[in-house]
């Protein structure tokens, strides 16, 4: 693997377009740019096509005798399934509005990456094989053929897109370039293309129930740390409880948040929260796993693995499932879930036992994501907070991009956020919100032998983070993605190293004074409070 | 070169037409013929393109949210950037089509040395789209008065708002001006930016060209190379009454017909090109669907089973381990 170049020399971005005609112009793998190819192993678990060893970096990928008709056929058959597909092939004006949106773009420089070519990349297949003026015409119509190399570059592109949807807010037919990568993936993945950072995490969940392949005494054991650690910082021994039958609520959260800080410390959280409010849940070792790598690599592969939270809230007999901080899982779920294993007629509406707010808004699909929950305790006045237990830290705030373009919400953690620190400062307005960057190492692309595209991808949303941190401070950076906890540490680390990271839900157990807690002397990490440190220093 | 190509296509089209209209036999089929064809062409091929878009059914409701989704009572929901009804869809969606309200969210990002990157303003493209569009229909609606032989008051009132400036006779129309200008504007850019230069092809600069070429025939047919305005309106009434009178093929100008093929030409290229966007503005699932797909189930007409992992394949793997760790199991 290259070594990484420094800040300054990675920040040096050409955007001049090559002399030679896109078409014309090879497709050359850079070490530090793509992943390692997808292990025999980890397609065989999942029954996948072509299950082979194989490197990006050969020029022979063991592709089946077949593989043209297979690609074709691949795509006629999403043309007839998605009119996403079809329209997004037939009514783009190349007007380049989405170009310098792609956070990709913007920290490579290379057009490839602006979304409307890497749409081309398909886009000029589909026209030679499935249009009249693509095949009268040729080129002068964007066409051309379908060969090994064309195969390549979509797969090095298709692993350089993370999905955020960014370009879609604005282009001027909403054409989504998330929706086209989805499907160039699958086309891959006919093929057995994928990489092994998302492979190996789809065969993990689909056996072992989460992406790190946490068995269920494992997943026992992690919480049990935590425990200590809460004990230590509070004083109070919590006892959660899993894959218990008759409980009122399923929680549900991504595994990421079980394995490595700062996550960790966001699981924490949600633990001290459910024990100060007395809730009638349980966790599950079986759907331990709220993302949804599979969504990476085909639909059919995310439905798979999506149903274990469905038959695991009937098998426990659970009234309705809360969600914990993820950004991927929450756009499977408010646009895939209740259509894919639904309807959830076995469910109740979702009823906050504390405070009897009806979720009408998952009246369908039955789940609610923590970030609404504690907003609604926290307006209904159901929790104790002292937000200057938070003030050794100036916050801003990460809007996670499908959380933001795949669901909308926007408002809720900000509110929870606000109640729980007293020194928030948003960064610049065309980087939050719908406009928000990407951390750069979404959909499955946190690998690390791909560390140049991570902070190139990640280099606008650093960049957004240095600047409040210049203007006020800023030393943590918070948001509601276990992804982003894990990729937004290593950017930070790169780019902007005097800010941290960290859950929502992190900073609301800071906040909240338990009921028959001991003195708070630390935070969650162990860091003295800075009341405690204003004491210590008087005497 | 693409748009030299691009170029050169247009003016050879425009010769065709001006040599053929200049061999009179040859008037039938240029005012006649070639208009009826593109005309039939054109529907046809638009609905064809609707039919196979509508044939592939919407599996999932996928719109791009930006906005606050509706939640808790108390939080303020975006109805119109998020909408949660199909009111606040349509509201989306005419937002969308009359007022190109994404592309007036552009923003031109300049990284600079790479210390600080910013998001200037850059609205020029939505204002000469907008511009051109809004022309392109509002010229479309005034030809109406070729065709309808008392001119509808809505459509005189048109012609006397793009005519206010009362300068020269005939009155000049105000999109006559507009429209060369943005169509002019969206050239310049296509080949003075060098990202969207790179992305651009054949096809693209062709509409460019055939519309400059449609609107600049139209201009010199209005207010230069004056042609028979009756003997026009004659013909174009014959036409759509299927009673064509070629008497009066003879009384019009050279021009005309060449504005007219060139239109045809357009009528043509509309269905089997980018231009479909038109229609398919209206069938983007990432902004015409409401953000409701938690409180309303959506439906996938090709869901299908798949196979998954059982919980009780699950507890087979690791009953063992799953009792040593005191978790409750389904079978001893």
């Amino acid at each position: 693997m290259a070594k990484l170049p420094k800040p300054e020399e990675l920040s040096k971005i050409d955007v001049t377009p090559p002399k030679t005609d896109w078409m014309d112009t090879p497709t050359v793998f850079k070490d530090g740019m793509y992943c390692h190819g997808s292990k025999t192993k980890s397609l065989e678990i999942v029954g996948f096509p072509n299950p082979r060893e194989w490197r990006p970096a050969d020029a022979d990928w063991k592709l089946p005798e077949n593989w043209k008709q297979i690609i074709l056929e691949g795509i006629a058959d999403r043309l007839k399934k998605y009119r996403s597909f079809r329209l997004f092939m037939d009514i783009c004006v190349r007007c380049g509005a989405c170009a310098d949106k792609c956070h990709f773009f913007i920290g490579t420089g290379d057009p490839k990456n602006m979304p409307v070519l890497r749409a081309e990349l398909i886009r000029s297949v589909y026209r030679k094989e499935f249009t009249m003026a693509g095949k009268i015409f040729g080129r002068m119509a964007g066409a051309r053929e379908l060969t090994v190399d064309v195969l390549k570059e979509w797969w090095y592109y298709f692993y350089q897109c993370t999905e955020c949807r960014r370009c879609s807010v604005f282009c001027p037919y909403g054409i989504d370039q998330a929706e086209i990568t989805m499907i160039g993936r699958e086309l891959l993945n006919l093929l057995g293309l994928n990489i092994e950072w998302i492979a190996g995490p789809v065969s993990n969940c689909y056996m072992k129930g989460n992406h790190l392949g946490l068995e269920p005494h494992t997943i026992v054991g992690n919480l049990e740390y935590m425990l200590d650690d809460i004990e230590t910082v509070t004083g109070k021994r919590i006892k959660p409880t899993f894959n218990r039958k008759g409980a009122e609520i399923l929680f549900v959260t991504p595994s990421g948040d079980l394995f490595a800080d700062p996550g960790t410390y966001t699981a924490m959280g949600y633990l001290m929260l459910f024990e100060e409010l007395g809730l009638d849940y349980t966790w599950s070792t079986y759907a331990s796993e709220g993302g949804n790598f599979g969504f990476f690599t085909s639909n059919e592969m995310a439905k798979r693995l999506n149903s274990k939270i469905y038959a695991e809230a009937k098998r426990l007999g659970v009234k309705w499932i809360l969600g914990g901080e993820c950004g991927h899982m929450w756009r499977v779920l408010t646009q895939y879930m209740d259509t894919w294993n639904g309807p959830a007629d076995f469910l109740e509406v979702p009823k906050s036992p504390i405070t009897g707010t009806v979720f009408e808004n998952a009246k369908s699909m039955k789940m609610v994501h923590v970030a609404e929950f504690t907003a609604d305790l926290i307006k209904n006045n159901k929790l104790k907070l002292d937000p200057k237990r938070n003030d050794h830290l100036k916050v801003t705030w990460h809007d996670s991009c499908n959380v933001a373009r795949g669901m909308g919400m926007l408002e809720e953690p900000r509110y929870v956020l606000k109640s729980v620190v007293n020194n928030f400062y948003e960064m610049p307005e065309d980087t939050i919100r719908e406009k928000t960057f990407c951390c750069g190492s979404g959909t499955g692309l946190n690998a690390s032998e791909d560390m140049d595209l991570r902070m190139k991808g990640g280099f606008p949303r650093a960049n957004a983070v240095k600047f409040v941190a210049e203007h006020h401070g800023v030393n943590m950076l918070a948001n509601v993605c276990a992804i982003d906890r894990a990729t937004l540490k290593a950017l930070m680390e790169y780019w902007v190293p005097s800010v941290g990271v960290c859950g929502l839900h992190e900073l609301v157990a800071n906040a909240m004074i338990m009921k028959g807690e001991k003195e708070r002397t630390t935070d969650l990490r162990g860091e003295p409070l800075p009341s405690a440190q204003a004491k210590e220093e008087k005497a | 070169m693409k748009a030299l190509v691009s170029l050169i296509a247009v003016l050879l089209l425009a010769l065709i037409a001006y040599a053929g209209a200049s061999v009179p036999g040859m008037r039938f089929m240029f005012g006649v013929v070639i208009p009826y064809a593109a005309f039939l062409f054109f529907v046809i091929g638009m609905v064809v393109r609707v039919l196979i878009w509508a044939s592939s059914p919407v599996p999932f409701r996928i719109p791009t949210t930006t906005g606050q989704q509706r939640s808790l009572p108390w939080i303020k929901h975006s109805t119109i950037e998020s909408p949660s009804t199909g009111l606040g869809v349509i509201g989306r969606m005419a937002l969308e089509v009359l007022f190109f309200r994404s592309l007036f969210r552009n923003l031109k990002t300049q990284v600079g040395d790479g210390k600080q990157v910013t998001y200037g303003e850059a609205k020029w493209l939505w204002a000469a789209g907008l511009a051109f569009h809004w022309s392109f229909l509002i010229i479309l609606v005034r030809h109406m008065r070729f065709f309808i032989e008392q001119v509808p008051a809505a459509i005189q009132l048109i012609e006397g708002l793009d005519s206010f400036l009362q300068v020269g006779a005939p009155l000049f129309y105000m999109t006559d001006a507009v429209i060369l200008a943005s169509v002019t504007y969206l050239f310049i850019r296509r080949i003075g930016i060098p990202q969207v230069k790179y992305i651009s092809l054949v096809a693209d600069y062709f509409p460019l060209f055939l519309i400059l070429g449609i609107a600049f025939t139209g201009v010199l047919l209005r207010y230069f190379t004056k042609t028979d305005i009756v003997s026009v309106k004659t013909l174009a009434m014959g036409l759509i009454s299927f009673s064509p009178d070629p008497k009066m093929l003879g009384n019009i100008g050279v021009m005309f017909f060449v504005h007219l093929f060139l239109l045809s030409v357009l009528f043509v290229y509309f269905p089997l090109s980018k231009l479909v966007h038109m229609a398919g503005v209206f069938m983007s699932p990432t902004r015409n669907l409401a953000n409701n797909s938690r409180m309303k189930r959506h439906v996938n007409p090709w869901n299908y089973p798949v196979h998954v992992h059982t919980y009780e394949e699950y507890e087979n793997d690791f009953r063992e381990k799953m009792k040593g760790a005191g978790l409750p199991v389904e079978k001893e």
